[in-house]
């Protein structure tokens, strides 16, 4: 089955500053991906090179198994729902659903009238006029029923409120379901992604610094605590990911395939949001500071 | 596509449509008058003053509507760059909806082309309707206009014939490139007004004279192409004389220079400047006469003495070949400009 995403050594400069560089990504079909990262990690970067609205800078990305954007047959396969969900402010409901059908050759009319029905919009409401939530709805059935074969969305609950940051969640959750498509979303929040996704990519510093299942991804990361001891003498096969000692003792985030034998440790179980923690943490320069947003 | 960009534009076009319909209107409620009684009084002037006193009474008469029709086809160009060019992309990126549009089925060349056709043409064809319905109104007011609104002038030539489409086309296309490079509306609108405020103004002064090699001719003085002619002191002393922006001949010439020479050929003043001529203001064929002044003697004596009006023009019958040349140079540089949004919009814009 063709990779849904696919980049090889992919790179963006705006300047001297590199958005996003040495990324390589192989992402399968059908997943729903969270791509996290602290703000200006490079995150709508790489969704916008995935949209082709951006043309990358160095190496190459296919998106179902095509170029970005290249031609509308491959712009009928991708959906986008950009961040902040901009609508045609002066156009009403009804105008985005025309806009859709005349533009869209997959264009699901029925299910995009149902879903706003159930969603209480009325047809001739101006989109300028939406809540937030409404407005994110709004856009976010412009895109399903687009029935794309991925759909992409940039930070779409960011400036939603809880609940309905849930409800988005959820109506995106139940639209995979029923048709099967795969979807990349991003957000500095994971506890966004924790509910959906079963595909992590964590984004910091312009870099990729882990891609995988989630379960998988679950199941390899262990965090150690035990007596003060030097990450050198741990077993090579360990890989250290983060790392904080005290006087006595040592705290180690560590990515294993083989189990952990060692009496010493007291080996626990890492959840999405301390795994994610800990890539966060893994800073070069030694600079710890916690930049993510955390929020539960 | 169609739809969308129709939707988009439709309040300001139809609302376009309705101030045009009603100049159109006006003006075709108001020509076949003004041509009737252009053409009631050609037929009674019988000698060549007093058509030229029916000329100036005429033309004195409607000037302000003379001037108010050719200032909104001058101005309909720049609005339209103004209020349908500028804000034609930037208002996509400011609200960001260009990631909202750019990401249905179409690919955003497409879009583009969708949106500058659409748009430009119905730019376009609103300044031909403008341009041609005031050239139509105007014949006889510009048949009896002085020289300095005469139709070869750079103020009326914008507002007659094929141009103000090219000048359209062009405030639209202009408008649409700093939008895009702008990326704001507000400045845009701002910047695209600065830009095209000065290709119409560099157009006239620096471009349009060379568009052809114009005319050097020397003339003989008469009323024609003297506008200033004064007796020093209270008709005591020397006869100072200047020449205008017109040649004998040649009505509705655009004058670019007039200069007065001596009998050596030397130049003595420009256009406007007065300059003494060695005829006498106390006797003469020169000197003032009791009942209305006649100078013809006088236009006489000071051609025999050798002085003569040296002047480039172009002439009138040179006026639709300009008009061409003109549209066609700013089709041109619209070419140029869409080509160059195109490649932008593919490369560069995100």
């Amino acid at each position: 089955m063709t990779p849904v995403l696919q980049t090889q050594d992919l790179g963006k400069r705006y300047g001297k500053r590199w958005a996003l560089r040495d990324c390589a990504l192989d992402i399968p079909a059908g997943h729903v991906v969270g791509l996290v990262g602290p703000n200006g990690a490079g995150k709508t970067t790489l969704l916008k090179l995935a949209t082709g609205q951006l043309e990358p800078t160095a190496g190459t990305i296919s998106v179902l198994g095509g170029s970005p954007a290249a031609t509308p047959a491959q712009l009928a396969k991708v959906g986008f729902v950009a961040q902040d969900t901009p609508v045609y402010a002066g156009l009403t409901v009804a105008d985005h659903l025309k806009l859709g059908a005349r533009l869209n050759p997959r264009w699901d009319a029925a299910m995009a009238r149902e879903r706003l029905t159930r969603l209480g919009l009325a047809p001739n409401h101006r989109a300028g006029r939406l809540s937030g939530g409404e407005r994110a709805q709004l856009a976010l059935t412009l895109g399903l029923a687009k029935r794309p074969d991925l759909l992409i969305l940039d930070e779409p609950v960011a400036s939603l409120d809880p609940l309905a940051r849930r409800e988005f969640l959820q109506a995106l959750m139940e639209a995979t379901v029923a048709h099967e498509f795969s979807v990349v979303l991003s957000s500095h929040l994971v506890s966004d992604l924790e509910r959906v996704c079963d595909y992590l990519i964590v984004l910091t510093d312009s870099r990729v610094r882990v891609a995988g299942e989630v379960d998988r991804l679950l199941a390899t990361h262990h965090r150690l605590t035990g007596p003060r001891r030097d990450p050198a003498r741990l077993p090579a096969d360990q890989h250290v990911i983060s790392a904080s000692h005290t006087d006595r003792q040592s705290t180690y985030v560590i990515r294993t395939d083989a189990p952990i034998h060692d009496p010493a440790w007291l080996v626990t179980q890492l959840n999405l949001e301390d795994l994610v923690l800990a890539y966060m943490d893994r800073r070069p320069n030694g600079d710890r500071r916690l930049d993510l947003e955390v929020q539960r | 596509m169609i739809w969308l960009t129709w939707r988009q534009f439709r309040g300001s076009a139809l609302m376009t449509a309705a101030a045009l319909l009603t100049l159109t209107a006006v003006l075709a409620l108001t020509g076949p008058g003004l041509a009737a009684q252009y053409a009631t009084g050609i037929a009674g002037c019988t000698s060549g003053d007093a058509c030229t006193r029916f000329f100036d009474q005429f033309f004195g008469e409607n000037q302000l509507a003379f001037v108010a029709v050719s200032f909104a086809v001058l101005a309909l160009p720049a609005l339209t760059g103004l209020f349908w060019g500028a804000p034609l992309i930037s208002r996509e990126l400011e609200a960001g909806t260009h990631l909202l549009v750019w990401n249905q089925s179409i690919t955003r060349g497409r879009w583009l082309a969708v949106k500058l056709a659409l748009t430009g043409l119905t730019a376009v064809a609103a300044a031909c309707v403008c341009g041609l319905a005031a050239t139509w109104w105007s014949q006889p007011l510009d048949r009896s206009a002085v020289p300095e609104l005469a139709q070869m002038a750079p103020l009326v030539f914008g507002a007659r014939g094929t141009v103000s489409m090219g000048y359209a086309a062009f405030a639209f296309v202009l408008g649409v490139t700093v939008g895009m490079l702008v990326r704001r509306t507000l400045p845009a609108m701002a910047l695209t007004l600065a830009v095209f405020a000065a290709v119409q103004l560099a157009m006239p002064l620096l471009v349009r004279p060379h568009l052809m090699p114009p005319v050097t001719a020397t003339f003989e003085l008469g009323h024609a192409n003297v506008g200033g002619f004064t007796i020093q002191d209270h008709g005591g002393g020397d006869v100072q004389i200047a020449t205008k922006a017109a040649v004998p001949g040649d009505a509705g010439a655009w004058v670019l220079t007039s200069e007065l020479t001596d009998p050596s050929g030397r130049v003595i003043a420009g256009m406007g400047e007065e300059a003494p001529v060695p005829v006498s203001g106390t006797s003469g064929p020169c000197a003032p006469q009791g009942g209305p002044p006649n100078l013809d003697a006088c236009w006489v004596e000071i051609n025999q003495l050798g002085y003569r009006q040296q002047a480039t023009y172009h002439p009138l019958e040179r006026f639709w070949p300009f008009q061409w040349i003109e549209t066609g140079i700013y089709a041109l540089l619209t070419a140029a400009l869409t080509g160059f949004c195109f490649w932008w919009i593919r490369r560069r814009l995100s």
